[in-house]
């Protein structure tokens, strides 16, 4: 195999070393290129793993659910009607459509986004105040700084327990105090912390001002009966949010004589469709960073095709003394392109090894991802592995124009004396 | 060795046609050394070319050592002047970025020897134009009179049927034209046949034999008694 011939290995180095300075300048345009193409992939993973970040902790395939008031008069019943779902619909839905994963019902004092005021040693603080179960921790994940979150028992045996996030833990207690077995009053009712959860750099939809307690205990303190406020549902990964949302519809507008088309009467809000905004956007960012890449690569190795071919140019009178000798065209064209291909896989790398550096001097920069989504900016093996071969095989074509015309010279003409 | 007959060969320019050889018949028996006279424009570049399947001819026949050469596609030709000529050029044309051995080697390169046994060949014939010492030297290094044995060397390393030299002491002064002819006559004492393009009757005389070309075509062609170089160097 010639490839691996040491000779012409030896010749090609001979030929590129005998003028560094002029390699370097060629090689310049690709190195460049190659920056240019890592840093913009590079950036658009950090920006994809920022906003992965962002999401962590929420269910992508989730959905939730609420009641409204009806636009449409139906079956007798006027419009503006309130829908107020019952605990039981959870159960209906659950068994009516299996591909619900989790289904966590849910029950707020005072009005939706309504804030409640909860007493503790004098300190007052505005919260929300949720009945939750301990499910809703696999839709929308609490970090805890401290104690734990709300769990089956709780719920069983209705225990008067809360978990509160730092901000009401701010209003209610002093900096520092230990918050856990101590008391709050919510409407009269004492409940004992058991957890303190802080933001997780992520979307939070119940925010940090807020206070959780086992749904069933909020039913006995606050007299709910079996009123339910919303649902927060997961559904399976390989099913789409929205068939699962407008099955949910179908079974509540049924069962709460709503009219059909009526589109106000069930709030919902689909989780989904963010996530896939969002991805849809990174990838359009990333496709679009390698697209421009590719050709400030093409750019670059036409530079390489250039500079060769002023080379050859240089090198008419050397070429045709090696045809003289007996060097055949196609061992004149493969020198070439095998430069060519040096030059430009030789310039790829440093390339990729200065933007591999500054992605990482980026990365410890802003990498950790806190005032804006950017973490871990680096490419993936395949990403490289397709920009480096495109490159090569680029070069090979590219470098062919040079070739030609160093074999369309003709011996004798390389060789007239001047 | 070399057998032509009827050789023509004419040149388009633009719209006329320049004719240039009009009927060569020329042979060559082996280990001739013969000089090719005449002024320029005589047609003994073209011959030379056409001789080196640099160039091919209109009509005529052209065989050496028995193979006819016509037609010949570049590869081919590359090949057979690799395996059977030798050129020496009037300016060297040695790889000025190649030490001499490497420019010695070179042929045997494209006739894929092997590294090993390319050096030691390389290396032999250096040792026989006398300059083993400069060896690893650049031929910026190198008089013009060391450029040429190099150049000689390179053309013999590949053992060619025939050396072509094209004005080979053009460049140099005279007393390095007569070490660099001595070395021609001792290289053809061996046996080898060479033919030398050159437009000085010195040198011309130090040849067996003498060509002369005027119009395209050969007006004299006489057997010399060889003027030995030796005694000038």
């Amino acid at each position: 195999m010639w490839l691996f011939d040491r000779d012409l290995w030896i010749e090609i180095f001979h030929t590129l070393g005998k003028n560094m300075f002029r390699t370097f300048l060629t090689m310049l345009g690709v190195i460049f290129a190659m920056i240019i193409l890592i840093l913009l992939l590079g950036s658009a993973n950090g920006m994809s793993n920022g906003f992965d970040k962002v999401f962590a902790g929420t269910a992508s395939n989730s959905l939730f659910v609420w009641g409204q008031s009806t636009a449409e008069p139906y079956k007798g019943f006027e419009r503006g009607r309130r829908i107020r779902y019952k605990i039981e619909d959870a159960e209906i839905l659950k068994k009516q459509i299996p591909e619900i994963e989790v289904l966590a019902p849910r029950i707020e004092l005072g009005n939706h986004r309504g804030v409640v005021t909860v007493y503790r040693k004098g300190q007052t603080s505005g919260s929300s105040v949720y009945g939750d179960y301990p499910e809703i921790d696999n839709i929308t994940k609490k970090r805890l700084v401290e104690g734990r979150f709300l769990n089956k028992t709780d719920i069983e045996d209705s225990k008067k327990v809360c978990v509160i996030g730092e901000e009401t833990y701010k209003l209610l207690f002093d900096k520092g105090e230990n918050a856990i077995g101590e008391d709050i009053r919510i409407n009269g009712v004492f409940f004992s912390v058991v957890g303190v959860y802080k933001p997780n750099n992520n979307i939070n939809i119940d925010g940090e001002n807020a206070v959780f307690i086992p749904f069933t205990t909020f039913q006995k303190a606050f007299n709910s009966g079996d009123r339910m406020g919303w649902m927060a549902i997961a559904v399976e990964p390989n099913t789409k949010v929205p068939v699962v949302e407008n099955q949910i519809k179908d079974i509540l507008k049924a069962k709460y004589d709503i009219h059909p088309d009526d589109e106000r009467a069930i709030g919902s809000f689909d989780m989904s469709e963010i996530f896939n905004n969002i991805s849809s956007f990174t990838n359009v960012l990333k496709g679009f960073s390698f697209f421009v890449g590719i050709f400030t690569l093409l750019a670059g190795v036409i530079a390489i095709s250039n500079i060769l071919l002023i080379t050859v140019k240089e090198r008419t009178k050397e070429i045709g003394v090696r045809r003289a000798l007996g060097a055949t065209p196609i061992v004149v064209k493969r020198q070439i392109v095998v430069e060519a291909i040096v030059l430009t896989a030789f310039a790829g790398l440093i390339g990729f090894a200065i933007s591999v550096g500054i992605l990482s001097i980026l990365n410890s920069l802003w990498g950790s991802g806190k005032d804006f989504p950017f973490v871990n900016p680096m490419v993936s093996i395949p990403q490289f592995s397709i920009s480096f071969l495109l490159m090569v095989s680029l070069s090979v074509l590219i470098g062919l124009i040079p070739a030609n015309k160093a074999i369309k010279v003709r011996p004798i003409e390389a060789l007239r004396e001047e | 060795m070399i057998e032509i007959k009827d050789l023509h060969k004419s040149y388009k320019m633009g719209s006329n046609s320049l004719h240039v050889l009009k009927g060569i018949n020329f042979t060559a028996e082996e280990g001739e050394l013969v000089a090719i006279m005449g002024s320029s424009g005589s047609g003994k570049s073209t011959l030379l070319n056409i001789l080196g399947m640099l160039d091919g001819a209109n009509s005529g026949e052209y065989n050496l050592d028995g193979v006819p050469i016509k037609d010949l596609t570049e590869t081919k030709a590359a090949q057979y002047r690799n395996k059977f000529l030798g050129f020496i050029f009037q300016s060297f044309n040695l790889i000025n970025y190649k030490s001499a051995l490497e420019n010695v080697a070179l042929p045997l390169y494209y006739q894929k020897v092997g590294r090993k046994e390319r050096q030691v060949k390389a290396m032999s014939y250096l040792e026989r134009v006398g300059l083993k010492e400069w060896a690893e030297h650049l031929p910026s290094e190198l008089s013009g009179g060391q450029k040429q044995r190099v150049a000689i060397a390179r053309a013999m390393a590949a053992e060619p049927k025939v050396l072509l030299a094209d004005e080979p002491t053009g460049a140099l002064d005279s007393t390095t034209s007569y070490e660099v002819m001595d070395l021609i006559q001792k290289i053809n004492d061996e046996g080898n046949t060479i033919l030398v393009v050159t437009h000085e009757e010195d040198i011309a005389h130090m040849c067996k034999r003498i060509v002369h070309l005027k119009d395209g075509v050969i007006v004299e062609d006489k057997k010399i008694d060889q003027v030995r170089a030796e005694q000038y160097v």
